[in-house]
């Protein structure tokens, strides 16, 4: 098959990877910020207190609603038309994708924290354990077992929908292969199949190590 | 309602009054425990023996009434660790700790609530898992073991808190008959060391053998009481003790079915 030659001139090869990086730092940055924020959103849910759960809620609601397209047009152009805010493309993305970790992981900490049975707490209560203690001791690590999975599957989820980014001029790793698609675009022809294959094995190296990690860890905690 | 020689019994109920809504669940119950002595509640399915014991764990407040340990008012839900600790309670559902392991689970409260020393803390807990013969199960998941043998490891981990009352709340209840026994006999045990207890089964026979007293709770009270608790289930003197006991009774009227006579 000819067309080979585009995926293998080094200049191309260096190219995608820098648009990798930008994929991974972009989705890396995101899932490290979400974290701390959707453990204290998921926290927080748990509260009897109403006002915060309505805001909570809402604010979950309105991530899910929106297209991630959406959320990103509105930071990256509203803030500027808005605040006059110069945002680069990128940070847009890591604010957008943050928000959007920080909720659905909330709603998935909150989840996990209520499946766990009150008797835990009634176990831990009879055995003298103060609340920090039964929390720290008992509730928490109950948590993570269940939280782990499904948390590792939106940390891919998020690293593949970075690929919208480029619709706010970020030079991800899709940009990038189609930079070099549209430059060859009469040299080599066929670039785009060997392009968006390279593309695709660059995704897959990324997320299914995070794959697997998450049906391993399903299994190894299914009781 | 202190004993002959003047000393507070070792748990108390005074009129404890109970409600959830509207529904009153306690209706002014009295109940001594003196030390040493083993009380089994009976009763029938939602009179209200969970919500007794929950109150005197301290998982439930009370509406009215006073439960006392020792003499001391321990009512309601606000209680410090250390008065916690003194009621040791086992659950129908074992609730294990799910991500820890069978020593695990006996160790942790005796090394983070009573700051014990851990090696210390597992020595104990060898001799007390050794006892109800899972020693060898040591490293394994809760999740790998039969139910029997779950609620023997359950009843370590209270026990390895050294409770001046052990509370437990139907602990065969979800168990298969061939488990019932190998758990009903470590209570036995317990209950010949001298422990102190309160038990609220369904298993008559064990009820028998292990009572010391019994008391049958219906519509929020006391129905009748008993410190002989052979003839409690001999001859009941209550009508409704005598009707709840001949649940657990099955008779066949022999001669009325002509084909298949034995
Ligand atoms: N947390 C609760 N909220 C409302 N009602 C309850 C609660 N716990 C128990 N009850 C009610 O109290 C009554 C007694 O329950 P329980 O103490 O569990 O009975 P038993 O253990 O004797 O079967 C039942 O009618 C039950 O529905
Ligand atoms: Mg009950």
């Amino acid at each position: 098959m000819p067309g080979a030659e585009i995926v293998l001139d080094p200049s191309n090869v260096l190219r995608l990877l820098a648009g990798l990086g930008v994929t991974v730092r972009i989705g890396l940055v995101s899932v490290a910020l979400s974290l701390p924020l959707g453990i204290a959103c998921g926290m927080l849910m748990t509260l009897r207190n109403p006002l915060i759960r309505a805001v909570l809620r809402a604010y979950l609601e309105f991530i899910r609603i929106m297209p991630q397209l959406v959320l990103l047009y509105l930071v990256f152009f509203g803030t500027a038309g808005a605040w006059g805010w110069d945002l680069s493309g990128e940070a847009a993305s890591v604010v957008v994708f943050s928000l959007w970790g920080a909720a659905e992981l909330g709603d998935l900490v909150r989840g996990a924290l209520e499946s766990i049975p009150r008797t835990q707490y009634d176990s831990a209560y009879v055995l003298g354990m103060g609340r920090r203690q039964a929390f720290a001791r008992v509730i928490l690590p109950q948590a993570v077992t269940r939280l782990l999975p499904p948390a590792v599957n939106l940390a891919t989820r998020m690293v593949k929908t970075t690929s919208l980014c480029m619709l706010i001029g970020v030079v991800e790793l899709i940009r990038v292969g189609q930079q070099i698609i549209d430059y060859n675009r009469f040299a080599v022809p066929t670039g785009a199949l060997w392009i968006y294959g390279s593309i695709f094995f660059l995704y897959f190296i990324v997320c299914w190590p995070l794959s697997i990690l998450s049906r391993r860890l399903e299994r190894r905690w299914a009781r | 309602m202190s004993d002959a020689t003047g000393e507070a019994p070792m748990l108390e109920v005074r009129g404890l009054t109970k409600r959830f809504g509207d529904e009153v669940v306690l209706d002014g119950l009295d109940l001594a425990v003196r030390k040493g002595e083993v009380v089994v509640v009976l009763g029938p399915s939602g009179c209200g023996k969970s919500t007794l014991l929950r109150c005197i764990a301290g998982l439930e407040g009370v509406d009215a009434g006073e439960v006392r340990l020792e003499g001391e008012p321990i009512s309601g839900t606000r209680r410090d660790s250390a008065l916690r600790q003194r009621l040791g309670m086992v659950f129908q559902s074992y609730d294990l700790f799910p991500t820890r392991t069978v020593l695990a689970n006996v160790t942790l409260a005796p090394v983070v609530v009573q700051h014990r020393d851990r090696l210390e803390a597992e020595r104990e807990a060898e001799a007390l898992l050794r006892r109800v013969g899972l020693w060898d199960k040591r490293d394994s998941y809760p999740s790998t073991l039969s139910g029997g043998q779950r609620q023997r490891v359950a009843i370590c981990r209270a026990l390895a808190m050294h409770p001046d009352v052990m509370l437990l709340d139907e602990v065969t209840a979800a168990l298969d008959p061939e488990m019932v026994h190998e758990v009903l006999d470590v209570v036995l045990e317990l209950a010949e060391g001298g422990l102190t207890m309160v038990i609220v089964t369904h298993e008559m026979r064990f009820a028998a053998a292990i009572a010391d007293r019994v008391v049958m709770l219906d519509g929020g009270e006391v129905v009748e009481e008993s410190d002989d608790p052979a003839a409690f289930f001999e001859r009941p003197e209550t009508g409704r003790a005598r009707e709840f006991l001949s649940m657990f009774e099955y008779k066949r009227e022999k001669g009325k079915g002509t084909d298949h006579e034995d």
